[in-house]
């Protein structure tokens, strides 16, 4: 017989909403596995990413499609020598030299993904699928090291699943169960993320009641997010880079 | 390798000719740089639904207010619009799309592309490069028809329509056409194949600077009539 107790065995299904930023992210551990959503400037949570600077947190493995541009939000974050690993489809941008002189200098390791692979990479290991076979990469440097499998004539290699501790992610709206909607192209990695992260933080512009989201509308279910924060005025990456922004 | 001069099309000439060729109702998704002037040249009437990558169909051209919305972008990561009947969806979605064949035509750049289709796009192979790739291998693996848009030669002269790509490869036997400023040829079972010159440019011209045998126009029409 289940008795019923004052305190709930399951206190994430409740209340979801951190007073802070600084709150959302305060458990981020030196070496923790941390996603981190985007692609180019939309969808890249700048305001978690620069409090994680300042949390202090080192030695972090990155999977994010980028490494940020100029020297604020993702960018910010390798410039302060806190990421050991980064994998990522395309590490690259016009507009920063950050990630380069790391690689360059041998301080930062890469795992070069395709980027539908790395998609599909975080979105089974938020289903529970271990690996899968993709066309993608096959019969290129990337498939080194791989299994191959042939499936009806044609071959296919096997890839592993990602999972982290820790996704950041931007959403547009959330409610306080964990309910995400997100803003146009900044959707981008921010579904799978969250369900591929023991802990999905996502900031937010606006937090709302249980209900104000049409049901019919939700994008990401609250089940895979745990925490959300309000970021009323979230910054563009573009205009902190075209100002010459250097984070901190 | 001649010195004489040969012109052909311009760039804008080459997108236009690239999107001759794409069907009416086509969904397609363009590639980053030359590839993302095809949609400018859309003749009048065909109606093109264009993806992009990164989480969007029915993307719609620049905004002409000079505004947008940072968080509205296309894979080269800048702005657009989004057209009646768009839709946006995330990255694991985006890329069904193009894994699983739902995209029916691809126009990507290329470095190099071999005589049996094989196509190196991603890293030049030299030191101290930054190894980058986005999307590029998993469209050439899914999508249906991959047309190539490059100039003939790089800026040293060298032939990018190669027998044997020496670059990394991006995907093996994947290019069905490649458009150039001199020509359009198509990848067959025999190798290169003459489509269409530009005007002024003769069989030769293109040889010359062709790293293959280069095989005459079929007498069988072989443009893909939409």
């Amino acid at each position: 017989m289940i008795t019923p107790s004052a305190e709930s065995e399951f206190p994430a299904m409740l209340g979801k909403t951190c007073p802070s930023v600084h709150e959302a992210i305060a458990d981020v551990h030196d070496g923790a596995v941390v996603m981190v959503g985007g692609f180019g400037e939309a969808g890249s949570p700048i305001e978690l990413l620069h409090t994680l600077i300042d949390q202090g947190a080192h030695d972090l493995t990155i999977i994010s499609n980028n490494c940020g541009s100029g020297e604020v939000g993702l960018a910010a974050l390798f410039k302060a020598g806190r990421v050991r690993k980064v994998i990522c489809s395309f590490p690259k941008t016009a507009n920063s030299t950050v990630f380069p002189d790391l690689y360059r200098a041998g301080k930062c390791e890469l795992e070069l993904v395709p980027q539908g692979t790395l998609a599909e990479r975080i979105r089974a290991g938020g289903a529970g699928i271990p690996a899968f076979y993709t066309p993608a990469a096959v019969g290129t440097p990337l498939a080194e090291g791989k299994e191959t499998r042939i499936f009806d004539g044609r071959p296919y290699l096997m890839e592993r699943a990602l999972r982290a501790d820790f996704a950041l992610i931007k959403g547009r709206v959330a409610d306080a169960t964990g309910n995400i909607i997100y803003n146009k192209t900044a959707r981008n990695f921010g579904p799978i993320m969250a369900m591929a992260a023991d802990v999905a933080i996502v900031q937010v512009q606006r937090i709302v009641s249980p209900g104000e989201i049409d049901p019919e509308a939700v994008i990401t279910p609250g089940i895979f997010v745990k925490r959300v924060v309000e970021v009323a005025n979230p910054a563009h990456e573009s205009d902190l880079v075209a100002a010459g922004v250097s984070y901190p | 390798m001649t010195s004489a001069q040969v012109i052909g099309w311009t760039r804008e000439q080459m997108a236009a000719r690239v999107a001759l060729d794409i069907p009416d109702g086509a969904y397609v998704n363009l590639g980053i740089g030359i590839p993302e002037l095809v949609a400018s040249f859309v003749p009048e009437g065909r109606r093109i639904i264009y993806h992009t990558e990164n989480g969007m169909i029915g993307m719609g051209p620049p905004p002409t207010d000079g505004q947008g919305d940072p968080e509205l972008i296309n894979a080269g990561k800048r702005k657009v619009t989004e057209l009646p009947g768009a839709a946006y969806f995330h990255h694991a979605d985006s890329f069904a799309m193009i894994r699983g064949g739902h995209i029916d035509v691809s126009v990507l750049g290329a470095l190099q592309v071999a005589r049996n289709g094989d196509l190196a796009n991603w890293s030049t192979g030299e030191p101290g490069a930054i190894p980058a790739v986005g999307g590029a291998m998993d469209l050439c693996a899914g999508v249906k028809r991959v047309y190539v848009i490059t100039t003939h030669c790089t800026k040293a002269g060298e032939p990018k329509l190669v027998d044997v790509c020496t670059l990394p490869f991006t995907g093996l036997g994947v290019v069905n056409r490649v458009y150039t400023e001199l020509a359009v040829i198509n990848i067959t079972p025999e190798g290169f194949r003459l489509v269409e010159l530009a005007p002024g440019v003769s069989f030769d011209d293109v040889q010359q600077r062709t790293g293959a045998p280069l095989l005459p126009k079929s007498e069988h029409a072989e443009r893909i009539t939409p």
